[in-house]
């Protein structure tokens, strides 16, 4: 195969894994973060105890995390269909994607929060801060570098996540890896594909670390 | 200023039931500093966060300012709240904030527009000495800096009282003897009134006014510090003025604690009670210090013949305005060792 067959091909696998990866990442981010604070709400002795809520959606997470993705890919099947109306190409693994991203992520918010020290949160409460400020402006803002270090984590697994949505015709580098490298015996295409995937995940890596540490101030 | 009275406050821990509040009234009057004492686990803590209510009460009323807040819940509470000032023993200062950011905090919660936010900032930065620091963050600040910056915060909403919870415990005794000057500065010329609550024996005797010793949950002795000072039997003032163990009292002696206080401070007893009474007054301890704005002494003397022999004696220190405390033939008298 020449550079010429395969410059477009890794082109457009490369712009199918950034589209995936970064679009779920972005609605990762959001469910995530909305998940994670939750679970530090509603728990026993929270600023908003709900202790029956907190089960469940504990319980969710759980659920979401144990599925290996390739399963929970298919099994969402119907409500991807719903969401984007078809259940192949690029656009419909962002779905699964994001379903499996944001339990895991949901995780790593929640044990952040849990590390900004309570008696700063006591303090808000005794200024006489209200639960949205204190959400706001105490719990997210003071766990910055962590939202950041595990949204880096989960956007890397998201890299490797996007490799099986070839399965369901997302392409991507993964699954030209697969199609090429490994089916055709095509060395090139995987090193080229391996190559560019570390390339992306020392990226993502490199700029995450640089957030974090410019957000802390410890 | 702050009144609580049958304060109750139960938690329950791994299905037993305990009392961190046991019934507790106090009043702090207005311009005072009120320091409540105790060691760790006596419930003091779990008091101070009753007054703003960051701990509801099983029971009773507490009343800062001429307001219930035992009644009040949500937009109301945040609002009183906002107009009590609390400093930590932790200091509680976010540190993704700067010092001017961490101070600015309590009056973006309050609403407080933009550009008097700094100027009110600036203001209070330079009230707690801090100005040159207003861009540091806390990491990048001393101790003793970062509770100025707590000072400087709890005062953001002018509040007329100041919460202070073990405030100095986490500081070396030379900045604890700046913040406590900080303090006892601040109530003079502002008028504010601080209830502490601490476990050293020092910050009572160094700025409080009146003072309360807590126990499993209860006062169990609580005044003026004056007063306190020469009640008989007084923790607060063994505590506070420690004198000697005493020994056994020798047969055929009156061993007394003359304690005086303010003016009684100044007049030569001993000399007096020497040359009126015609006997020689032994001098067996004692000490006079400086409590509050108090000046104290205490001394332990020894008359000779037995204390029904001394009556005449120990009448006259009593009404020359004096607090004597007659030892036991066999034994020291409780709360005087």
């Amino acid at each position: 195969m020449t550079w010429d067959e395969l410059a477009p091909l890794l082109r457009d696998a490369t712009l199918e894994t950034l589209q995936m990866t970064l679009w779920s990442a972005v609605l990762t981010a959001v469910g995530g973060l909305l998940l994670g604070v939750l679970l530090v709400l509603t728990e026993r002795g929270g600023l908003l105890p709900v202790p029956p809520l907190n089960k469940v959606l504990g319980a969710v997470v759980n659920v979401g995390r144990s599925l290996p993705f390739i399963i929970l890919m298919v099994a969402i099947l119907p409500m991807t269909r719903a969401i984007v109306g078809t259940t192949i190409g690029t656009t419909a693994a962002i779905v699964p994607l994001t379903v499996a991203a944001v339990p895991f992520y949901a995780r790593l918010v929640e044990t952040s929060l849990r590390e900004v020290d309570p008696g700063v949160i006591a303090a808000a409460r005794a200024m006489g801060a209200s639960r949205r400020q204190i959400v706001g402006k105490v719990l997210l803002r003071e766990a910055r570098p962590g939202l950041v270090a595990g949204l880096t984590i989960t956007v890397i697994a998201l890299v490797g996540y996007s490799a099986m949505a070839g399965a369901i015709g997302g392409g991507g580098l993964g699954d030209l890896a697969v199609r090429y490298g490994y089916q055709r015996f095509e060395t090139g295409v995987m090193v080229a594909t391996v190559v560019l995937l570390v390339g992306l995940v020392q990226l993502v890596q490199t700029l995450g670390d640089l957030v974090a540490r410019r957000l802390t101030h410890r | 200023m702050i009144q609580i009275e049958k304060l109750r406050k139960t938690y329950r821990a791994r299905g037993r039931t305990v009392t961190a509040v046991d019934g507790v009234d106090l009043r702090v009057r207005e311009g005072e500093i009120f320091g409540v004492l105790g060691r760790s686990g006596a419930g003091k803590s779990t008091l101070l966060r009753c007054v703003n209510l960051l701990e509801r009460p099983d029971s009773g009323r507490v009343v800062v300012d001429g307001r219930d807040l035992s009644t009040l819940s949500g937009a109301q509470l945040r609002a009183a709240r906002q107009r009590i000032g609390m400093i930590h023993q932790h200091f509680g200062l976010l540190s993704s904030r700067t010092v001017a950011g961490n101070v600015a905090f309590p009056l973006e919660v309050m609403g407080v527009p933009r550009r008097e936010r700094a100027r009110r900032v600036a203001e209070l930065l330079e009230l707690v000495g801090l100005a040159e620091h207003a861009g540091a963050y806390p990491a990048q600040i001393s101790g003793g800096q970062k509770q100025r910056v707590g000072i400087a915060r709890a005062l953001a909403g002018r509040p007329r009282v100041l919460l202070s919870d073990e405030a100095t415990s986490a500081l070396d005794p030379q900045t604890t003897g700046s913040i406590l000057e900080l303090l006892r500065g601040l109530n003079r010329e502002l008028g504010l009134t601080i209830l502490l609550i601490t476990h050293e024996m020092e910050v009572v005797k160094r700025i409080c006014d009146a003072a309360a010793i807590m126990r499993d949950g209860r006062l169990t002795e609580s005044g003026p510090l004056a007063e306190l000072l020469t009640r008989p039997g007084s923790e607060l003032a063994a505590g506070l003025f420690p004198l000697p163990e005493s020994g056994a009292v020798r047969p055929g002696t009156t061993v007394a604690d003359v304690t005086f206080v303010g003016e009684a401070a100044d007049r030569p007893f001993v000399s007096t009670l020497a040359r009126t009474y015609a006997v020689d007054v032994n001098i067996l301890g004692g000490a006079v210090e400086q409590v509050g704005d108090l000046r104290v002494g205490r001394l332990r003397i020894e008359l000779p013949g037995d204390p029904d022999a001394n009556a005449a004696q120990l009448a006259h220190l009593r009404e020359a305005g004096l607090t004597v405390e007659v030892h036991g033939r066999d034994t020291a008298l409780e709360g005087t060792s």
